[in-house]
């Protein structure tokens, strides 16, 4: 029972991490109707500069912040510069466009900071672990907690959050109000990226910094956020979570953790079968 | 097929028999590669640029094509020429009801039910299950072939290199006369037609459900030849071969060839074996760069690849005049 209850918590620690990142992917999806596959290599890259920031002499905390804002500033350059111009392209060109982000951010990383992995700090003091969690595990779940409050409260209440939904929502009526739809995309570019910084940095300590650290995870939280509905924010926490949880269930009971990427194709390729629009998801219905 | 085509064409394979006897033994090899390569693509044209199911896990079919030649070679003990329809037939059967539930997810969702293919496929190779038959982490190593007995006995000498090249070739024009005649009648234009517009094709009584599944398997079955034939020469297979890169190598490919079109197939193979090679001289991470901002670069700027420009090249010197951009498209 004990190893079962371990695992669980464990899996909720790394299941916030997904939650974050699915929570990135949704934040694209509902603005774009698009799936970023760079998500996972923006957050790698982030993690990065993080690192080096790290390394020179900055303080953690100093650097998790400038980090937020470099990575956010990055993710609105990426969108108007390489998303904009295939904005109404066929959905083959965008996916290809985003495999070339991918790609890239990967090989710059590789080419800049080596292939060789790095180990990379946690900031949580040893006082914040618990009977079952090491401090590492109490303190990501935390950060990623406190980072879906900012955003509900940003989206809830602030101005530039209801005219970011608005634009999703409803791009012509939200620029017939004065809305400026075009930069509301890109700030929603950028605070994915931000988002998915946040992720990355929480990740790093237990999966070690390397260019190709974010492909499972990025597995994961498309599990995660097809799980809980693709255009669902709530759903893409609750399916990070679930997802995170049965990960590490599966993996330590039934096959192995070896296997552990395979749950996360079986969820995707499953729920896009039997229930595409996820727990929370609204059902797509399109005239012809 | 226009006569200056035939030409062409016939051109091409005299000039391809002819290579291995001016080439040295490793160049020789990578040809065989490029031959390899070819038919993996055409293989995803047939699926991404005709029919216009977005494939991002093509990688994954390769694998299980070079596994099944190398585990029936290692295993089985038998001849490398045999393992090549059983490779192909694997890949068929399994690229078919992968295309089945496929059915049901368009553009965006099927490509991301592919990269999961491509991502989770090295580790279902390593699983410790499967490692009696896999080799697990260390893969399986074979033997390249020698040239038949009969080739010796008749007076012909090749070397290993240059008889498996020649074996990947007659391969490669068997399945691109195969592939052009699937695409130039009645299939092709039905899965052309549920590209374009999936209700009008349904509307004109094409059965959407079972072409595109059979394009899944039949695109499945090239690629799995092609991972075969590439297991035979590169005399290796390892799970660390077939990562979810080498599924975007061949999106690569198509995507700088030209989508939907069968000499598109070559020019990408060309692309992909050769552009990391020279670039790799710059650094280890810089042909994946080049390949990205060639990736993004053909969406922008060429989006029927080299094929299409050339296609567009050639008709404007024998018209004499520029042609609208809309009609160099296929």
């Amino acid at each position: 029972m004990e190893a079962v209850l371990l695992q669980v918590l464990a899996g909720l620690a790394t299941g916030g991490i997904y939650a974050s990142l699915a929570l990135a992917l949704v934040m694209i999806y509902q603005a774009t109707h698009l799936v970023n596959f760079a998500q996972g290599e923006m957050a790698m890259f982030a993690t990065y500069i993080a690192w080096s920031l790290v390394n020179a002499g900055v303080g953690y905390w100093p650097a998790f912040l400038l980090t937020v804002l470099i990575a956010f500033v990055l993710g609105v350059l990426i969108e108007r510069v390489v998303i904009r111009p295939v904005e109404n392209a066929p959905v083959l060109a965008v996916v290809v466009v985003f495999i070339g982000l991918l790609v890239i951010l990967n090989s710059v990383a590789g080419w800049i900071f080596t292939y060789t992995i790095k180990s990379f700090p946690s900031p949580f003091p040893p006082a914040l672990g618990i009977r079952y969690m090491s401090p590492h595990q109490v303190g990501a779940l935390l950060v990623t907690l406190i980072v879906l409050a900012l955003l509900y409260l940003f989206f809830r209440f602030t101005p530039l959050g209801l005219a970011m939904r608005a634009a999703a929502q409803n791009p012509v009526s939200s620029r017939l109000v004065g809305i400026r739809v075009g930069w509301m995309l890109a700030l929603g570019w950028g605070l994915a990226a931000a988002v998915g910084a946040v992720a990355g940095m929480m990740v790093a300590p237990i999966v070690y910094l390397d260019p190709n650290m974010m492909s499972g995870i990025l597995l994961y939280a498309f599990a995660a956020a097809l799980l809980g509905g693709i255009d669902s924010p709530g759903g893409a926490v609750v399916g990070g979570l679930v997802v995170g949880v049965l990960e590490n269930l599966l993996g330590a009971f039934v096959i192995g953790n070896e296997l552990k990427l395979v749950v996360a194709l079986v969820l995707i390729v499953g729920v896009l079968l039997v229930r595409p629009s996820g727990f929370f998801g609204s059902v797509q219905v399109s005239r012809v | 097929m226009s006569k200056k085509l035939v030409t062409v064409t016939i051109l091409l394979i005299v000039l391809a028999c002819v290579l291995p006897l001016v080439l040295t033994n490793y160049r020789t090899f990578q040809a065989t590669l490029v031959l390899v390569y070819a038919i993996a693509l055409l293989g995803l044209n047939i699926l991404t640029g005709y029919n216009g199911q977005i494939s991002l896990g093509h990688g994954a079919f390769y694998a299980i094509g070079a596994y099944a030649a190398a585990m029936l070679m290692d295993q089985a003990g038998m001849p490398y020429w045999a393992t090549i329809p059983i490779a192909g037939a694997v890949c068929l059967v399994i690229g078919f009801l992968f295309g089945l539930p496929a059915l049901r997810l368009e553009g965006l969702y099927l490509a991301l039910a592919t990269f999961a293919l491509a991502v989770s496929m090295p580790p279902i190779l390593k699983a410790h299950f499967l490692e009696k038959w896999t080799g697990g982490v260390q893969g399986i190593v074979i033997v390249k072939p020698d040239p038949p007995a009969w080739l010796a006995a008749a007076g012909v000498k090749l070397s290993a290199d240059q008889w498996l090249y020649y074996f990947v070739l007659a391969i490669a024009i068997v399945l691109f006369i195969a592939g052009w005649n699937l695409i130039s009648g009645r299939v092709g234009r039905a899965l052309v037609a549920i590209r374009d517009h999936h209700t009008a094709a349904e509307a004109m009584g094409i059965n959407s459900a079972i072409y595109k599944s059979l394009a899944f398997g039949v695109s499945a079955m090239y690629t799995g030849i092609a991972g075969a034939l590439g297991a035979i020469a590169v005399q290796f297979v390892a799970p660390d071969s077939f990562t979810v890169f080498l599924s975007i190598t061949f999106l690569v490919g198509i995507v700088v060839g030209g989508l939907a079109s069968l000499s598109g197939a070559l020019h990408g193979a060309l692309f992909i074996q050769f552009v990391p090679n020279i670039a790799d001289e710059l650094s280890k991470a810089a042909p994946w760069a080049v390949f990205g901002v060639f990736l993004i670069g053909f969406v922008y700027l060429m989006p029927t690849g080299v094929a299409g420009a050339l296609r567009a090249l050639t008709r404007r010197r024998s018209s004499g005049k520029l042609l609208h951009p809309k009609e160099a498209l296929p």
